[in-house]
């Protein structure tokens, strides 16, 4: 596929995401009902595929987009977006998995204790959500995604960190290992310090993986990476591998509260994950960064609608 | 960061034999899931099986909580949907199981694995963690 190919690609998703904005903010009030209904699930298809295209060059998963977006400005209640969200990350990961596994990019040693605490968060945290009114559940993920894109535009990365020192616990648990850094040509031994901190922290991501149906790769990657020390692309790796468990523990509390509509999840899920495979052969071709500050300020946008709107002052 | 190849530190090399075990059960549960997945929404939308829910009434449902839309529809909770796979929108969530399944499945190839190499700390974490997405699976803490 060209450059030009690409960009034509590019612009045509946006030109659909932009085609259909007027319609989905004019129904985003109501059910959606004066529409014929197969246009929701074609529009949701089209979106989902633009935020693919994006969400890999700006390096997150898209799931922290999906839920902001789609219940912003779509007419589905909150608790199956919630459903979607959660399986279009847990879809995403799932894909990424085996290929990070096998290339040492995610490491199992590493991410099990904190898949552990994470998912027993994700069930709290999805057992909260579902119980606690849409409204509020509405205003708080406004200001949680307004909160995710201020620590994307402030945030600090490290690509090799330095562990003076590894913790007891860390130690304890054999996390420390080689891998083998392909851009730079060389192998990367790494350790972890601060795992007791950590534990703690994902635990908390887990929790609001649950109650917001977000993926957890914004939150997971720092951690690791700014908090324990792990080289950054493997904390991108093993992060993925994390959030296929936590996601997967707060999915299922969904899909047995009936919180999944499979005319809301599918086309969501498929639509993410071409979009996803078209955008990581667009990384060559854009420049990351302007991906990102384009993807920050949808946050932003997203953030603000889903505030306003559980608030009631954007109904 | 250690450049390895400078300081020569040992070191345990590469992904581990059960890491790759683990890949290779991940990958063929996530493309037998996305399978699935796909072809049962495309038997939904082709209306090969009767939906529960009519594609008319979406409109109308979509809209309420999941409690409400369970209520409304006659769709089953939980595991009850098991006894309803002759439904087209019922049967394309099936995928959508099989994904979420996937994970716990392949953690149970490490147990083995952990026990045999005497490694009890991640023995114990892995048991945990298949407790916990088996107790999240069972409806036992989120069905109505």
């Amino acid at each position: 596929m060209t450059a030009s190919t690409l960009t034509r690609l590019l612009r045509w998703s946006t030109f659909v995401a932009a085609a259909a904005w007027p319609a989905l903010s004019h129904a985003a009030g109501g059910t959606g009902a004066g529409m014929p209904w197969w246009v929701w699930p074609v529009v949701l298809f089209a979106v989902c595929f633009a935020l693919g295209l994006v969400a890999v060059p700006a390096g997150i998963g898209g799931g922290v987009l999906f839920v902001p977006i789609v219940s912003g400005f779509f007419p589905f209640h909150l608790d199956f977006v919630r459903g979607a969200g959660l399986l279009v990350a847990l879809a995403g990961a799932l894909a990424a998995g085996p290929g990070l596994l096998r290339t040492g990019l995610a490491d199992l040693r590493l991410a099990l204790p904190f898949a552990l605490v994470g998912s027993v968060g994700a069930i709290v945290g999805a057992l909260v959500g579902l119980a606690l009114p849409a409204a509020a559940v509405e205003s708080a993920l406004g200001v949680t995604v307004l909160c995710i894109a201020a620590l994307m535009w402030r945030a600090k990365k490290s690509d090799y960190p330095e562990v003076a020192q590894p913790d007891k616990l860390g130690a304890a648990l054999r996390m420390s290992g080689i891998f083998h850094d392909h851009a730079a040509g060389r192998e990367v031994a790494w350790r972890v310090h601060r795992t007791p901190l950590a534990l703690v922290l994902f635990a908390g991501i887990g929790v609001l993986a649950g109650v917001f149906g977000l993926g957890a790769g914004w939150a997971n990657v720092p951690v690791l990476n700014l908090v324990m020390g792990a080289p950054l692309k493997l904390a991108a790796g093993t992060s993925g591998f994390i959030l296929s468990f936590v996601d997967t523990s707060a999915a299922w509390v969904y899909i047995n509260r009936g919180a999944l509509l499979a005319i809301v999840a599918v086309p969501s899920v498929i639509g993410m994950m071409l979009g996803a495979f078209i955008g990581a052969r667009l990384l060559r071709t854009l420049k990351a960064a302007v991906i990102r500050r384009m993807v920050i300020a949808l946050l932003v946008v997203a953030g603000a609608r889903a505030l306003t709107k559980g608030l009631g002052w954007w109904t | 960061m250690v450049d390895v190849k400078a300081t020569g530190r040992p070191q345990e090399q590469g992904p581990s034999p059960e890491q790759l075990r683990y890949a290779r059960v991940l990958d063929y549960g996530m493309k037998g899931g996305l399978i699935v997945l796909i072809a049962g929404f495309a038997a939904y939308m082709g209306n090969v099986l009767s939906p529960q829910v009519p594609f008319e009434m979406l409109p109308r449902l979509w809209g309420l909580s999941a409690s409400e839309y369970v209520r409304e529809s006659g769709m089953a909770a939980g595991w009850g949907w098991l006894g309803m796979l002759d439904k087209g929108d019922v049967l394309a969530l099936s995928g959508i199981a099989l994904l979420a399944a996937v994970s716990p499945l392949s953690l149970a190839l490490l147990v083995p694995a952990y026990a045999k190499s005497g490694d009890r700390a991640y023995l114990v974490v892995t048991i945990a963690l298949i407790g916990v997405l088996v107790l999240a699976a069972s409806g036992i803490l989120g069905s109505h």
